[in-house]
């Protein structure tokens, strides 16, 4: 897992080079300053994930399944509010504001690193409730704990990425 | 024996079908390198038609052999054939096939991710050569991709590139870059967990050392590789912007983005040819290899370099001054570890008791022509001496011998030394030399004077030239070269077909070799080892064949 993190490390640097090098390259608005509103809540959601996610592993290490249950659950919700995040901004983003991937360069740079991390979120959220499948199955104990660890260790990356994203996006990028 | 001869007699009383069946569904580490190398060596042959088509085209000025654009589509296809899917192949074959029998493993960590890779790596092969039937589109536009093997912006824009043929090449890149980060994850987590008892890295086979390291610069060369090709999907596709000038893209941007891949990829590909050098030169010179510890830390030392020389391929393009002297400094560093691993080669070969058989030839051919590629390696890192050279058959002559004379020579030695491993026959050995012999003299005659048209000015790409320039003489050798090398090939594919029926049976240690996979049976059974082994020192055959004088006491 820590080899797969680094292989998509090395290709969310390359997406966050070229979101950097074209700042402020776009010919034609609208412009991120115009248009990116910081999404501070959902942004709130994804990383309190994290801790959700720490403490259900914890969890299921000590044998607890149930209480591992509803904190994995509060990761999930947690997960798909994040995840709804992003679809209402890039809603209001196509439909008012008129930015898609070929409108000019911040477009393009935009979705494609923003939708990279989505993409992301999305395959964790598909893993996480795979998890869940087994729970309510009854199918999850305290030696699978080793398993979920590694998701977790994912689910990290994932967050910790938005950390970088998020500050490059919303804040150098305005 | 008596196990492998039932083993045997039970493949050939089942049916076909099955048997092919199985080798599809195989998830062994020696089938899946087996299956690797096998692919391989048939996108060598057709990667090697292509050479061929261009060189007839080049023989002499003003020839008709082909036509411009099917000119520029053999370079593209012969590029990318023969680095993605012959190149990386074989070096993954290999790996696969060597890495768990060396560490005294059954089988790599995940064998179903290496399953997953190969297939992915052959679904690339299958993208990029249905590009001939498919690339057409509708549009009419001609069929392979015809943009060179990095594919420089804006030619592969829509504009410049209508129908699917870049499509294909781009899908090619991306799915068999995924089956190749598949694999080094694999082999890095099989290097680091599942080493037999006793082995410490530091008693670690230079081989599995030195696919550590080639795995590790996969992860970090091939994935900005494949964030570069979802980019260009995503400029072609959904209109995007990232490589388009008109829209205030840049083109310059993808020479970096390519770079990154394509410079380390050049170590990817040489660091599996050191490490088949650095296990056949001792066992042919009688000698442990000299410096162990060095050569590890000149290793790593080049893979630490290697990420940080891309941009000497873009001398041209007009960077700074500060961004030109970086490059031009760390691409000379480089040639320091590199040069420690010669002379520790020597150094191994110095009072040995060399044996002169066909994998050691082929090893003594690899260490004169690599330090020349590394010499013209040298003269191409000075930036002002490369904004003469750069672009013009000189670059074209010194890539070629760092592939072909280092990497394919390397290659074919292991190729010489294993395959009584994993078929359990010997190569015949007169076919070999002769198969040596011709390859040098067509690789020399090919490549030594492909420099000179270089030096003259004649820019790499074109598919015919003015005569009297003083190209044609160097253009008629370097063709007549291909010549030898075409048969040396030839010879040597009908040598492992033949000795796979009619070859010496090998035993299991026919070489009388020291690291742990020559003590399991030739072929090894699916689980390798009955009994997990147990190793002293960097010989674990030397310390059982010699109880009264192992290494372990000297380590």
């Amino acid at each position: 897992m820590w080899c797969l993190i680094a292989a998509e490390s090395a290709i969310f640097t390359i997406f966050l080079v070229a979101y950097l090098f074209y700042i402020g390259k776009s010919q034609t608005g609208p412009r991120p300053g115009n248009v990116l509103h910081a999404p501070i809540f959902y942004t709130f959601c994804l990383l309190s994930s994290s801790l959700t996610i720490h403490v259900a592993v914890r969890r299921i290490a000590a044998g607890e399944v149930a209480a591992f249950g509803r904190w994995w659950l509060a990761t999930i919700l947690l997960g798909a509010t994040f995840l709804f995040g992003t679809a209402r901004e890039w809603n209001h983003l196509i439909l008012s504001d008129g930015l898609t991937v070929s409108t000019n360069l911040f477009g393009t740079t935009y979705y494609s690193l923003v939708g990279l991390h989505g993409f992301h979120v999305t395959m964790g959220l598909v893993a996480l409730t795979i998890v869940a499948a087994f729970y309510f199955a009854g199918r999850l104990g305290r030696e699978h704990s080793d398993r979920l660890e590694v998701l977790s260790m994912y689910w990290h990356f994932v967050d910790g990425v938005w950390v970088v994203v998020f500050t490059v996006v919303y804040v150098m990028g305005v | 024996m008596s196990t492998t001869a039932i083993a045997l007699s039970d493949a050939a009383a089942r049916p076909l079908t099955l048997r092919l069946h199985e080798w599809v569904t195989t998830v062994d580490h020696k089938r899946l390198g087996i299956l690797y190398v096998a692919y391989a060596l048939i996108f060598l042959l057709v990667g090697g038609v292509e050479a061929t088509i261009m060189r007839l085209q080049l023989v002499r000025p003003h020839n008709n052999f082909v036509s411009p654009q099917a000119f520029n589509r053999m370079f593209t296809m012969h590029g990318t054939t023969m680095i993605f899917f012959v190149a990386m192949p074989l070096m993954f074959g290999f790996a696969n096939y060597l890495v768990p029998l060396m560490i005294g493993a059954r089988d790599m960590a995940f064998p179903r991710l290496n399953a997953f890779s190969f297939w992915m790596t052959a679904l690339g092969g299958l993208f990029l050569y249905f590009s001939f039937l498919g690339g057409d589109g509708l549009y009419g536009a001609g069929s392979a991709p015809d943009v060179g093997w990095f594919a420089y912006a804006p030619l592969t824009a829509k504009t410049f590139s209508v129908g699917h043929s870049t499509d294909f090449w781009t899908l090619s890149l991306l799915s068999s870059g995924i089956g190749s980060i598949g694999t080094a994850i694999n082999l890095i987590a099989t290097i680091l967990c599942m080493r037999c008892p006793g082995m410490t890295l530091g008693k670690m086979p230079l081989l599995v050392w030195l696919n550590l390291v080639m795995a590790g610069l996969v992860i970090l060369a091939v994935s900005p590789l494949s964030a570069a090709q979802i980019m260009l999907l995503i400029d072609r596709y959904l209109g995007g912007h990232f490589f388009d000038t008109q829209a205030g893209g840049s083109a310059a941007i993808w020479m970096h983005f390519f770079w990154i891949f394509g410079h380390p990829e050049v170590y990817v590909l040489v660091l599996p040819a050191f490490a088949f050098a650095s296990e056949i030169i001792p066992v042919f010179s009688r000698k442990a290899i000299f410096g162990y510890p060095v050569m590890v830390v000149a290793t790593i030392a080049i893979g630490f370099i290697g990420m940080s020389v891309w941009a000497h391929h873009m001398f041209t393009i007009g960077m700074s001054a500060g961004a030109n002297t970086f490059f031009v400094l760390s691409t000379m560093a480089i040639a320091v570890p590199t040069g420690i691993k010669i002379f520790n080669w020597l150094a191994t070969m110095w009072g040995g008791k060399l044996r002169f058989a066909t994998p050691m030839l082929f090893c003594i051919a690899f260490l004169f022509q690599f330090l020349v590629a590394g010499l013209t390696g040298v003269t191409l890192a000075v930036a002002p001496l490369d904004w003469q050279l750069g672009n013009s058959y000189y670059v074209v002559a010194h890539f070629h011998y760092v592939i072909v004379g280092g990497i394919l020579f390397t290659v074919f030695g292991a190729f010489y030394y294993w395959f009584p491993k994993a078929s359990g026959k010997m190569l015949n050995e007169g076919l070999g030399k002769l198969h040596f012999w011709l390859f040098l003299i067509g690789f020399h005659l090919t490549f030594d004077f492909m420099h000179v048209p270089g030096i003259l000015g004649m820019p790499r790409r074109i598919y015919t030239y003015e005569p009297g320039r003083g190209w044609d003489i160097w253009n008629l050798l370097v063709s007549v070269g291909v010549l030898f090398q075409a048969a040396g090939v030839l010879i040597f594919a009908f040598n492992l077909v033949w000795s796979y029926s009619r070859g010496k049976p090998a035993g299991k240690d026919p070489w009388d070799a020291w690291t742990l996979e020559w003590s399991a049976s030739s072929p090894p059974p699916v689980y390798n080892y009955a009994t997990i082994p147990t190793v002293r020192s960097r010989r674990p055959l030397w310390d059982l064949k010699h109880p009264e004088d192992p290494d372990w006491r000297y380590e």
